[in-house]
C-alpha cells in the first residue's frame, strides 16, 4: 500500500509541477499556441484512476486531459513538443494540447467537444466486450459534459448493453464560468447513474487513494460482466477554465479553501507521518522531476516546426 | 444476371462482407427487428443469419450510434452503422463531423477509423422533410470523410463492399426510392472503387452530371433528346468525396457543355461544387454557360403534388439541356 501511496504521490506532483510550467509559459508571448486548459488542482482524479487500470486499459479524455495523458504513461516530451506545436509532438503539431491522442499507452483520443467522448468510449467499451478482451475502457468527463445529450445516450446504452466502461465525471465545481448549481438541478451528478440502472459512485475526488479504490472496484464489475459505473470525484478547478480566464466568478475564499484540501498536500503529509518518505526525499522528488519537466521543455523549444505542406498530410489514410 | 433491387443488392453486400471478416458488426435502429420489416429492406434476415451479437438494434440514440462505429473502429473492428433518415444525421452529426472525419488527423496519422455510416435518404414517399432531406453536400464539406451515393444496385453493392474495406471513415447515402426496382447486379464478390465516376451513356453534345436516384431522370431525358438528335453523356459521380475531378473535366472536354442534376435544394448543393470545378479547370472547353437542375430551395413537402413539384424531373433537365444546345 505504501508503494502505491507513493506511486500516486509522485505521480501527481509530476503533472503539478509539467502544469505550473505550462501556466508560466504560456504568458510568453508566441510560445505554445491556443488555449491553455489545465488540470491544477484535480490530479488526484487522472492519478487515481489510471493507477487501476492496467496498459491494455483505453482511456478517453476531454479539454483537460493532460493529466489524464501523463497518469497513463505518455511521454512528457512528446506531449510538450505537441503543445508547443513541433513535429516532434505526440500527433505531429496536429492537435496541439486540445485533442492530444497518444494510441502507444492506448490513449485513443481527447475531444474538446464537451460531451463528445462518451459516445466514443460507448464504442471501445463495445469493441472489448466484442472481442472477449480482459481490458476496459474510461472515459473522463466534466460535470458540464453530464448536461450534454451525448452522456444520456450513452449511459443508456452501455447500461444497456452491460459495456466495461467506466464513466468519471470530473465535478470540479464549474462548467465554463457556472457552478454546478447554475448548471443543473441535482447536487451528486452520481445520482444519474440509477436512471440508467448502473452503480453509482461519489468520491472524494482529492483523495487518490479513494478515487483508485472505487475504480478498482468498478474496474472488476466491468471485468465479471456486470456493465459500466457512473463515478463521479468531487474536486475543484484551481485555474480558471483556460488560463486566459480571470475567474470573476470563483470567489477568492473558495478557492483558497480549495488550496488548503490539496491533493498532493494531503498524501505528502500521510507519507510523512507514515514514515514512508522524509523531507529530503521530498526535495529530491522535486528536483528529478523539475529536471524532467525541464528536459521535456527543452526538447519542445529545440524541436522543429513541421514543414508548411505537412498540414496536407493525415487526413486519409 | 441476378435481378434484384438496391435494398437487395446493399443486403448482399453486407452479408458477403460478414463472412468474409468477422471484425465487420451492424447498428442501428430496427437493423435486426424492425417496423420496417421487408426482404427489400436493406439488413433483412441478417439477425437471423449472424445472430444479435453481430446485429446490434441500438435504442434511438443517433449520437451513441455513430460514437459506437467511432470507439469500436479505433479499436480495430469495421463497423457499418445505420442511421435510419438522413435528417436525423443532425442527431449524429457531432460524433461524425468533428470525431471520424477528424480523429485521425489529430492523431498525426496514428490512428485509424474504418467505419461505415449508412445513411437511407430520398424524397417521395410523401413522409415529409423531416424524413426526407438530402444532405450529401454538407458530409461532402468534411474533409477525413468519404462520400458515397450509388445509383444503381449493382453500384450499391460494390460501392459498399469497398466502403467496409476502406480504412476510413465513409458515408454511405441509399435513396430508398431504389429500394423497389430491380436490375442486373453480378452475383460474384466484386468491389468498385470509391473516388470514381462512371459514364452511364457516352453521348457528345452535352454532360450531364448526376448521382443516385437522379441516374433514372437523366436517362428519361436522354431518350427523349435522342429523339430530337442531342446526344446526352450521362456522368454518374457515384462518389463526392474524394471527388473523381478528371473524370468530370474529361467528359465536359468532350461535349464542351455541363448540366448537373440532383435532387437536393440548388443552394449550396453539390452541383455547385461541380459547376464552380468546371468553371475553374476547364472554362475554355466551354461553348455555353453551365446549368443545375435541382430542388427548389425549399423543405420537402408531404403532399403529393407538391412534393412532385419540389423533385427535379426529366422534363426540367430537357429544357436546361435545350437551353444550352443550338
Amino acid at each position: 500500500m505504501e508503494q502505491e501511496k507513493l506511486m500516486l504521490y509522485q505521480n501527481m506532483l509530476f503533472i503539478r509541477r509539467f502544469e505550473e510550467k505550462l501556466t508560466e509559459l504560456c504568458k510568453i508571448e508566441g510560445k505554445v499556441p491556443g488555449m491553455m486548459i489545465l488540470c491544477t488542482g484535480q490530479e488526484a482524479v487522472a492519478t487515481g484512476v489510471c493507477g487501476a487500470l492496467e496498459k491494455d486499459d483505453v482511456i478517453i479524455g476531454n479539454h483537460r486531459s493532460h493529466g489524464h495523458l501523463l497518469a497513463k504513461g505518455a511521454d512528457p516530451n512528446a506531449l510538450m513538443a505537441e503543445i508547443f506545436g513541433k513535429v516532434t509532438g505526440c500527433n505531429k503539431g496536429k492537435s496541439g494540447t486540445l485533442h492530444l491522442a497518444v494510441p502507444e499507452v492506448n490513449a485513443l483520443c481527447t475531444t474538446t467537444v464537451v460531451g463528445g467522448g462518451i459516445p466514443i468510449a460507448v464504442g471501445t467499451a463495445f469493441a472489448q466486450q466484442y472481442r472477449e478482451s480482459k481490458a476496459i475502457t474510461v472515459c473522463f468527463f466534466g460535470d458540464g459534459a453530464a448536461d450534454e445529450g451525448s452522456f444520456h445516450e450513452s449511459l443508456n446504452m452501455a447500461a444497456l448493453w452491460d459495456l466495461p466502461v467506466i464513466f468519471v465525471c470530473e465535478n470540479n465545481v464549474y462548467s465554463g464560468a457556472q457552478r454546478m448549481e447554475e448548471h443543473t438541478k441535482v447536487k451528486d451528478i452520481a445520482l444519474r447513474a440509477q436512471g440508467y440502472g448502473m452503480p453509482g459512485v461519489t468520491v472524494d475526488g482529492n483523495d487518490a487513494e479513494a478515487v483508485l479504490q472505487v475504480t478498482a472496484e468498478a474496474r472488476q464489475r466491468c471485468l465479471a460482466g456486470e456493465g459500466p459505473t457512473l463515478i463521479e470525484c468531487k474536486t475543484y478547478r484551481w485555474r480558471g477554465h483556460g488560463e486566459l480566464d480571470h475567474q470573476v466568478y470563483q470567489p477568492k475564499e473558495e478557492i483558497a479553501m480549495w488550496m488548503e484540501r490539496c491533493p498532493i498536500k494531503k498524501i505528502e503529509q500521510q507519507l510523512l507521518v507514515e514514515g514512508a518518505i522524509s523531507r529530503e526525499d521530498i526535495a529530491a522528488l522535486e528536483e528529478s522531476i523539475a529536471m524532467f519537466v525541464d528536459d521535456a521543455v527543452r526538447f519542445a523549444e529545440e524541436s522543429p516546426y513541421p514543414a508548411p505542406e505537412e498540414a496536407l498530410e493525415d487526413v486519409y489514410i | 444476371m441476378q435481378q434484384i433491387t438496391m435494398g437487395q443488392a446493399i443486403q448482399q453486400a453486407l452479408a458477403e462482407e460478414m463472412h468474409r471478416d468477422d471484425s465487420v458488426f451492424l447498428a442501428g435502429e430496427g437493423i435486426g427487428v424492425g417496423i420496417h420489416d421487408s426482404p427489400l429492406m436493406p439488413t433483412f434476415g441478417l439477425l437471423q443469419e449472424f445472430g444479435a451479437g453481430r446485429v446490434k438494434d441500438t435504442p434511438v440514440s443517433e449520437a451513441a450510434i455513430a460514437g459506437l462505429a467511432v470507439g469500436a473502429s479505433v479499436m480495430g473492428l469495421r463497423p457499418v452503422v445505420e442511421i435510419m433518415f438522413n435528417p436525423f444525421f443532425t442527431l449524429a452529426s457531432d460524433q461524425i463531423v468533428n470525431h471520424a472525419a477528424k480523429l485521425r488527423y489529430l492523431s498525426g496519422g496514428k490512428s485509424s477509423f474504418p467505419l461505415v455510416v449508412r445513411i437511407k435518404t430520398g424524397a417521395g414517399g410523401g413522409a415529409g422533410c423531416q424524413h426526407a432531406h438530402n444532405l450529401e453536400a454538407w458530409a461532402a464539406h468534411c474533409p477525413g470523410l468519404k462520400v458515397v451515393m450509388p445509383g444503381t444496385a449493382a453500384d450499391a453493392k460494390g460501392l459498399l463492399k469497398s466502403a467496409i474495406r476502406d480504412d476510413n471513415p465513409v458515408i454511405f447515402f441509399e435513396d430508398m426510392g431504389l429500394f423497389f426496382y430491380p436490375s442486373a447486379v453480378p452475383e460474384e464478390d466484386y468491389t468498385i472503387p470509391i473516388g470514381v465516376a462512371d459514364i452511364k451513356k457516352p453521348g457528345r453534345d452535352v454532360t450531364v452530371v448526376t448521382w443516385s436516384k437522379m441516374l433514372g431522370v437523366a436517362f428519361k431525358a436522354a431518350a427523349v433528346l435522342g429523339q430530337e438528335g442531342i446526344d446526352v453523356e450521362i456522368l454518374d459521380l457515384r462518389t463526392l468525396l474524394p471527388l473523381d475531378k478528371e473524370g468530370v473535366i474529361r467528359s465536359v472536354q468532350k461535349t464542351g457543355r455541363l448540366v448537373v442534376l440532383h435532387e437536393a435544394t440548388k443552394t449550396g448543393g453539390f452541383g455547385g461544387e461541380i459547376a464552380a470545378l468546371v468553371a475553374e479547370e476547364a472554362f475554355s472547353c466551354l461553348k455555353a454557360p453551365i446549368k443545375r437542375v435541382a430542388a427548389p430551395d425549399i423543405p420537402v413537402p408531404s403532399s403529393l403534388p407538391l412534393e412532385q413539384f419540389y423533385m427535379p424531373n426529366e422534363n426540367r433537365l430537357i429544357e436546361a439541356v435545350k437551353s444550352i444546345v443550338d
